[in-house]
This record gives C-alpha cells, sequence and structure tokens, in this order.
C-alpha cells in the first residue's frame, strides 16, 4: 500500500492546526496586554448574550438584507465544517466517505450540505455585488483603502472557491454520483463531466479535495491577519460585552481614592507619600496597554461591517470620526506592539502611542458619546469606551482639551455650571 | 406657582416624596426654564409632595466626565451626594436626561443611592395614578414627532414613556426615518453643548432637523433641554419656524392650560 497522501495529509494537518495554535497564543498575549477588568459577574446573563447575539445572530437582522445573507453564511460555515471532520478522517486513514456507513442519514447530511455550499456561493457573490457593484457607502469610507478593502475581497473569494471546491468533488465522485443520493446540487455539475474519461473526471475529483481541505488549513492561519477573526471572537467578545446600561461610564477607582483625600477635613495636607507607595497610576489611556483586555478583544473582533460608522452622526456629518477606525487602529497599534515584543522579547520604546500616532484628537473630540456605534455593533464592540479613555489621558494627564470645554469645566469648578451664572441665582426662575 | 426647597421643607420637618432635580439648563438657559416652569406647574396641579435644592444643586458633573474630566466630575457628584444624603432623599425627578443618566447610572458607586426617574416616566406614573388627566384634546390631529433624546433613550433604554404621553394627547405621533434604537443624536452629547463641532460637511443638528421635518409635523418633541436647543437652532437654519419644539412636560401643560 502506498501512504505517501496519508502521510501528506498528516504533515499539512500538523502544519495548519500548529501554525494556527502559534499564532491564536500570540493574539491571546497580545489581548492579556490590557488592563485588568473584571467581567466574571452574572454568568447567566453573558451565556444568554452569547447565545442570543452571537450565535442567534439576534443584532445581524437589524439590518434584514444583510442580515440574513450572513446568517446563510454563517450556518453553512458550521454545518459544512461536519464534512470536513470526514474528510480529515479520510486523508489520515485512506478511507473514502467513511461516514457513508450511516447510509441513508449520510445522504440527508451531504444533500444538506450541498444546498447549503450552493446558498453560500450565492450569499457571497451577493456581498461582493454589494461591495463592489453597489458600492455601498459604508464599505467605501476612507478608512477601507488597501488592505481592510482587500481582505475583505480576499475572504469573499475564498468563500467562493472553497464552496465550488466542494461541489466540484462531489460531482466528480462517479460512486458518489451514481449512488444519487445526497446530491441535489452536485447531480448537475456532474452533467458537465458526462463526457470525460473516467481517469480524468477521477483527476478531478481528487484535486478538488485536496484543494478544498488546503484551503481550509490556509483560510484557517489566513485568520490571524485578517478581520475575519470575527468567527471565532465575536463568541467570547459577546460574552465579556458591557451589561450596564450604555449611558454608565466607569468610574476610575484611582480618582475616587484621590477626591476623597482632597475632602476629608482631617487628611494632612502636607504628609509626604509613603517610601513604598506605587507610582501615581496613569490616568486614561495614550496607548494599547493602558486600555482594557476587554476593549483589545473588541479590536480583534472588528470585522470592519461599518454599521457603527454609518449610524455615528460625526461620521455621517462628514467629521474625521470614524468608530470602525476606532477600532481598526487600536488593533494595528496592538499588533505592533506585538511585533515589538516578538522581536525585543519585551516592548522596547518605539517612540509612538496609540494617541496622536494612530487616533488624532481631532476624531476624539467629535464624539458626541451618543451610543449608536454600541448599539449598532452586531458583536457588542464599544468604541465609545476607547474615546472616553484616551479622553480621559488628553484632559487629566496633558490638559489638551479644546479651549471652549476648558471653559466650561472652569465654570462647573467656580460656580456649579458649565454657564457663567453664579450658583445663587439658581432658583430665579421661580420669580421671572 | 409654588416651588418649596429641601431647606424650607426640612425646616418645617417634612419630608418631601420627592426632589426634583432641576439641572443647570433648567436653571439659567432662557428656554429651558420655560420647561422647568411646565413641568413645576404640573407638579402643583398634581399636589405632589415635591421640593428642589435651589442653590444647593449644583451640576452633576456629567460634561466633565464625558470631556474625560473624572477628576472634576467626582468632586461634583460627591459634593452633591454629602447634600442629598444630608437630606436623606430617596427619589428623585428630573427634565434633564444628562442629569438623569449620571444620577441613577454614576452616583451609586459613589455612594449616592436614589431612585432615579426622567420626568417623562414621573408623568406617566401621575397619568397612571389618575393624578392628572387631559380633556378636550388640545393637540388633537396635530402631528408630533419624538426625538429621542441618546442619554433616555440608547443610554437607558426608555422609549416608551414619552411616546405613551404624545399619544394621551390624542396627537397624531409620527415617527422619524431613525428613531428609538437608532434614533439620531442631536449633536450635543458628549460635551459637545459647550463646544465648536469638529470640522465636517453638516452640523448634526441639522441633519436630525432636516429628518424631523420630512416626518411634516406641526411639533417637534423632545424631552431634554439641550436636544430642545439644537433642534430650535436646527429649525432656525431651515427656516420653518412654523414648526414648534417643545417639551413632553410643555406639551402636557399647554393641553391642560396650565
Amino acid at each position: 500500500m502506498n501512504y505517501i497522501d496519508n502521510i501528506a495529509f498528516a504533515i499539512l494537518l500538523i502544519i495548519g492546526i500548529g501554525f494556527f495554535v502559534k499564532n491564536s497564543k500570540k493574539i491571546v498575549r497580545n489581548i492579556k496586554l490590557g488592563k485588568s477588568i473584571d467581567r466574571s459577574d452574572l454568568p447567566k446573563e453573558r451565556f444568554q448574550n452569547m447565545l442570543k447575539i452571537a450565535f442567534g445572530q439576534s443584532k445581524m437582522v437589524k439590518r434584514p438584507i444583510a442580515g440574513i445573507l450572513h446568517i446563510i453564511v454563517y450556518a453553512g460555515f458550521i454545518i459544512i465544517n461536519i464534512e470536513v471532520l470526514e474528510i480529515i478522517i479520510d486523508g489520515l486513514f485512506g478511507t473514502h466517505r467513511v461516514f457513508s456507513v450511516l447510509g441513508g442519514f449520510y445522504s440527508f447530511l451531504i444533500g444538506s450540505f450541498e444546498i447549503l455550499a450552493f446558498l453560500v456561493l450565492a450569499s457571497v457573490i451577493i456581498f461582493w455585488i454589494r461591495r463592489m457593484v453597489l458600492q455601498i457607502p459604508r464599505f467605501w469610507n476612507k478608512e477601507m483603502k488597501g488592505w481592510p478593502k482587500n481582505d475583505a475581497l480576499n475572504i469573499l473569494y475564498f468563500e467562493m472557491v472553497l464552496m465550488s471546491l466542494f461541489l466540484i468533488m462531489n460531482a466528480t465522485d462517479n460512486h458518489f454520483q451514481n449512488l444519487n443520493l445526497g446530491n441535489p446540487i452536485s447531480q448537475y455539475i456532474a452533467i458537465l463531466f458526462h463526457d470525460s474519461s473516467f481517469i480524468v473526471v477521477n483527476i478531478i475529483e481528487r484535486t478538488a479535495w485536496w484543494l478544498h481541505i488546503i484551503g481550509i488549513f490556509i483560510f484557517l492561519n489566513y485568520l490571524y491577519y485578517s478581520k475575519h477573526l470575527h468567527i471565532l471572537l465575536a463568541f467570547p467578545n459577546t460574552y465579556f460585552a458591557n451589561l450596564k446600561p450604555n449611558g454608565q461610564f466607569t468610574n476610575l477607582e484611582a480618582v475616587t481614592n484621590e477626591v476623597k483625600l482632597m475632602m476629608d477635613p482631617s487628611a494632612d495636607p502636607y504628609a509626604a507619600p509613603a517610601d513604598n507607595a506605587a507610582p501615581p497610576e496613569k490616568f486614561g489611556a495614550s496607548d494599547v496597554a493602558d486600555l482594557n483586555w476587554v476593549q483589545l478583544m473588541n479590536a480583534y473582533t472588528c470585522t470592519e461591517c461599518g454599521r457603527c460608522t454609518a449610524a455615528c452622526p460625526a461620521s455621517i456629518t462628514g467629521k474625521e470620526l470614524s468608530p470602525r477606525a476606532i477600532m481598526m487602529k487600536t488593533r494595528d497599534r496592538l499588533e505592533e506592539v506585538g511585533a515589538n515584543i516578538d522581536k525585543n522579547g519585551k516592548f522596547i520604546d518605539d517612540g509612538k502611542q496609540l494617541l496622536n500616532d494612530y487616533i488624532t484628537s481631532e476624531e476624539i473630540w467629535a464624539c458626541t458619546s451618543c451610543n449608536a456605534c454600541v448599539e449598532e455593533c452586531p458583536v457588542n464592540i464599544d468604541p465609545l469606551s476607547i474615546i472616553i479613555d484616551l479622553r480621559r489621558y488628553l484632559v487629566m494627564e496633558q490638559s489638551a482639551a479644546p479651549q471652549e470645554l476648558n471653559s466650561m469645566m472652569t465654570n462647573i469648578e467656580n460656580n456649579g455650571a458649565p454657564w457663567q451664572y453664579n450658583q445663587m441665582d439658581r432658583l430665579n426662575w421661580k420669580d421671572e | 406657582m409654588n416651588v418649596p426647597t429641601m431647606a424650607e421643607m426640612t425646616a418645617q420637618g417634612i419630608q418631601p416624596d420627592v426632589l426634583f432635580w432641576v439641572g443647570c439648563a433648567g436653571s439659567f438657559d432662557d428656554r429651558a426654564k420655560k420647561i422647568t416652569k411646565a413641568f413645576v406647574k404640573i407638579l402643583n396641579k398634581a399636589n405632589v409632595n415635591f421640593a428642589v435644592l435651589g442653590t444647593e444643586e449644583s451640576c452633576t458633573g456629567d460634561p466633565a466626565k464625558r470631556a474625560g474630566n473624572e477628576f472634576l466630575f467626582q468632586m461634583q457628584a460627591m459634593t452633591n451626594i454629602e447634600v442629598l444624603n444630608a437630606y436623606e432623599v430617596k427619589k428623585i425627578v428630573t427634565a434633564c436626561p444628562h442629569c438623569f443618566n449620571t444620577l441613577k447610572n454614576e452616583y451609586p458607586e459613589l455612594g449616592g443611592k436614589y431612585e432615579v426617574l426622567h420626568h417623562t416616566e414621573f408623568l406617566k406614573s401621575l397619568f397612571d395614578e389618575g393624578k392628572i388627566t387631559i380633556e378636550g384634546g388640545k393637540f388633537k390631529g396635530k402631528r408630533i414627532t419624538f426625538h429621542d433624546p441618546c442619554y433616555l433613550g440608547r443610554a437607558n433604554d426608555i422609549y416608551e414613556a414619552p411616546r405613551l404621553l404624545i399619544e394621551k394627547l390624542e396627537a397624531e405621533l409620527v415617527e422619524m426615518k431613525r428613531c428609538k434604537t437608532n434614533g439620531l443624536c442631536c449633536g450635543a452629547g458628549g460635551a459637545q453643548m459647550f463646544k465648536d463641532a469638529e470640522k465636517g460637511d453638516k452640523e448634526i443638528n441639522v441633519e436630525r432637523t432636516e429628518e424631523a421635518l420630512d416626518t411634516k409635523p406641526n411639533i417637534i418633541a423632545t424631552g431634554c433641554p439641550f436636544c430642545n436647543t439644537m433642534i430650535t437652532d436646527g429649525i432656525k437654519a431651515k427656516n420653518q419656524e412654523h414648526v414648534e419644539v417643545l417639551d413632553i412636560a410643555e406639551l402636557i401643560a399647554n393641553a391642560e392650560d396650565l
């Protein structure tokens, strides 16, 4: 017997999964560069959120056309993967369609896969048309030039090719076609090969089979470089998402301690810090390591669909701010920091940071904190929290708020209102 | 108009059922003061045992927090909480969604735990309890569209109370294309009220006002003094001054000729 095929397959499998595991570890390490935040509470609500939003795609269908097409692709992706299990067993042990012992049920399975594969192919083609022919604006914003655009197209092409190979592989499997069970789609493709010799058809079948599984391994490893990571990260991302009201911004504990000390009449104003006191915590965020790990996971989860940007009042009115770009830039910087660590063993200052080098203050100050982006995101990403953390750094560490906001804050400090009115006049309206 | 203060009530040994948090806009802004008065007239009519803090009230700190100044926010919050706790306040109602959100969501962690209601929720409860009714239908047949304030809607998931009140007026409630969870911001949130907008090709309030005008309304209703300002400015920019911009409290007070 000839084991070359089996050995080649095993090697491919090990390389494919090995690289994926290696890169996944890098992603986990990078996410862990973020500050801690406790999201271990309310496991039941979190699990329900994940089931409803990630698994059930409840927020996707807010835009029905894209939503339903996406559900088809998603269902196809998950279900057709059962077939991949068979391919792996066949590849390793030299069997052919090992699950066919299931008889009628196998025909039912493969038949369903074929219908799904066809629907996925059709949906992906419609996605391509929406992107490239109809040119839906959210796919053509300024941040979508270059790699982000190519990345999106690569994913569509990958899926088209994989689905086509799956159908061709079935169509050219003579034994399978002769059974004429479970081939609702491929029987029509098989007609194309009726005039070809048995050997040619067999070669096409083997080629399609190999290309299909190699394609899957390549796609698996492409994820690491792509926005397509959401197929995995959507689940933890929705699980660990914020459960508090959208309007509630985080409380900075470090500030609370200082404010309490300031307001404590018995505190010693001349007290020197204890010798072993830790250096004061940085307020807000200027780089990715100042953000928390959920915010960093958000950045890896973003699939750049642009629903946030399409709903953002600042983006709609032509401001520089785009919530999607906030997430993309956060990921870009995080990957740069990760590469720095890979190269140097630990992070060596590269003279760059997230703020200014990636996200400008013009973007940050254009936000109305309206939560439209948070509401829109189909996987519960929170761009607003990043914007606010960057504002906190600008204001509390650098006193770099726009002048008008400084006036507003001075007014609040001096007279308890954002405008220059005397607090003693607060009740004048009663008699006016 | 009867507007007792917490200090006066406490001196008389009376504990009010609810504190009306007026807010900075409601206290100082000429347009918003009308909303404050309309709301007080309804409270008086319904014989609500309420009080205001008056000169003891200070900014909740909302615009400072949205601008990133956590220090100033917490200073304001802790000072206010000391006052509120000293008066043993249990329940607060406010006509400003920004005050509402901050008091409701951001004060508890700093020691200020109260039941906080937006005035549309409070007015709805007055209706439910039969303390106020609307007769005659002054707004019958009028087209009213409601602009969802972000800090009431998406921030706190309150969409129905203001709409139920509009329906009580027997008016025709017409929805904008972007409403409820999809509502478009008026442009004032996140401390934008206090600064010029960044460079762009349009003002947000104009974008929103155009959308409201698309519904051919007689009245654009809001539940936020800042939204009111922004949309009123939008109406002026579009030369459509025949369309009124009114707060829900004003609609009800007008319906009752208060």
